[in-house]
């Protein structure tokens, strides 16, 4: 691969997007189990904290999906510094999707923790974080092995 | 009942608006989607011209966390979980997202801000099942 400036604007705004994003998970405090537990415990003292991260990073990426994006690939262009949008093309409510989610859900309420907050939380270089992202790849790598 | 105690609306908000930018940016500049499972994934496949950008999407996160670490000295959360219920929720995860085509970030941001009938579908099982799984196992 060459570096060229537009590659270079690729990853530094690739590598951007990554530190925004953790930061957001951050300050939202959403990278804290007991957040996310306090939001699905409906029985209990419910935090509606979540709803509300959701709620603001649905409506920025929305809006600007809309205003921004959509047009573009109406108009057949290309993103900013690609070749291509990279969007998922399955449109189909099958089974692996009830069953991936209810089984994602499932996981998620036992400990609070997802994909996102649990790269964020490797670098406290916790024991049980630790565990859980290696469990993680291991089920998303059993996942793919049983698929093929 | 809601647990005022608790509530932080204000960092809630400012929070998630900035997973929404940096969702935005990544698919307005890159072309990618910011679906952290589908990210993580391709990090168990050989590196190659077409992943690259998951490592360095990666990276950026960790640099991000050490950063927000530091400024705000936060302290590693704690896990009240067992080691055993880590383990089966950490295998859930991974195999989950994995079959269902994504998590929070993928489907939940992302997936319902293209109005994607798949992505909300998929958004509200896992929080029924969340709140099932939680309501079962506090």
């Amino acid at each position: 691969m060459t570096f060229t400036p537009r590659n270079l604007f690729f990853y530094i705004t690739v590598f951007f997007s990554g530190t925004l994003f953790a930061i957001g998970l951050q300050i939202s405090s959403m990278v804290e189990p007991s957040k996310v537990k306090g939001f699905l415990d409906i029985s209990g003292a419910w935090d509606p904290s979540l709803a509300l991260v959701l709620f603001s990073a649905l409506s920025v990426f929305s809006i600007g999906f809309a205003l921004l994006i959509k047009p573009r690939i109406a108009q057949n262009k290309p993103p900013i510094a690609s070749d291509k949008f990279h969007l998922p093309a399955a449109k189909e409510i099958d089974k692996p999707l009830i069953l991936g989610a209810v089984m994602f859900g499932a996981g998620w309420g036992i400990a609070g923790l997802c994909p996102g907050p649990t790269i964020v939380n490797l670098v406290h270089m916790d024991a049980k974080i630790l565990i859980f992202f290696i469990t993680m790849l291991l089920g998303m790598k059993i996942a793919q092995t049983l698929k093929t | 009942m809601i647990d005022y105690a608790h509530f932080t609306p204000l960092s809630a908000l400012l929070g998630g608006s900035l997973i929404g930018l940096a969702s935005l940016l990544l698919l307005l500049v890159n072309g990618r989607i910011s679906g952290i499972s589908g990210i993580t994934g391709q990090l168990m496949n050989k590196p190659s011209p077409s992943n690259y950008w998951s490592w360095v999407f990666i990276a950026g996160m960790l640099v991000g966390a050490v950063v927000g670490v530091s400024a705000n000295n936060l302290t590693a959360p704690e896990i009240d979980s067992s080691w055993l219920a880590v383990i089966v929720s950490g295998l859930l995860v991974g195999a989950g997202t994995k079959i269902g085509s994504g998590c929070t970030s993928g489907h939940g941001v992302c997936g319902i801000g293209r109005l994607s009938v798949r992505s909300i579908v998929a958004t509200l099982t896992f929080l029924v099942s969340g709140i099932i799984s939680l309501y079962l196992t506090k």
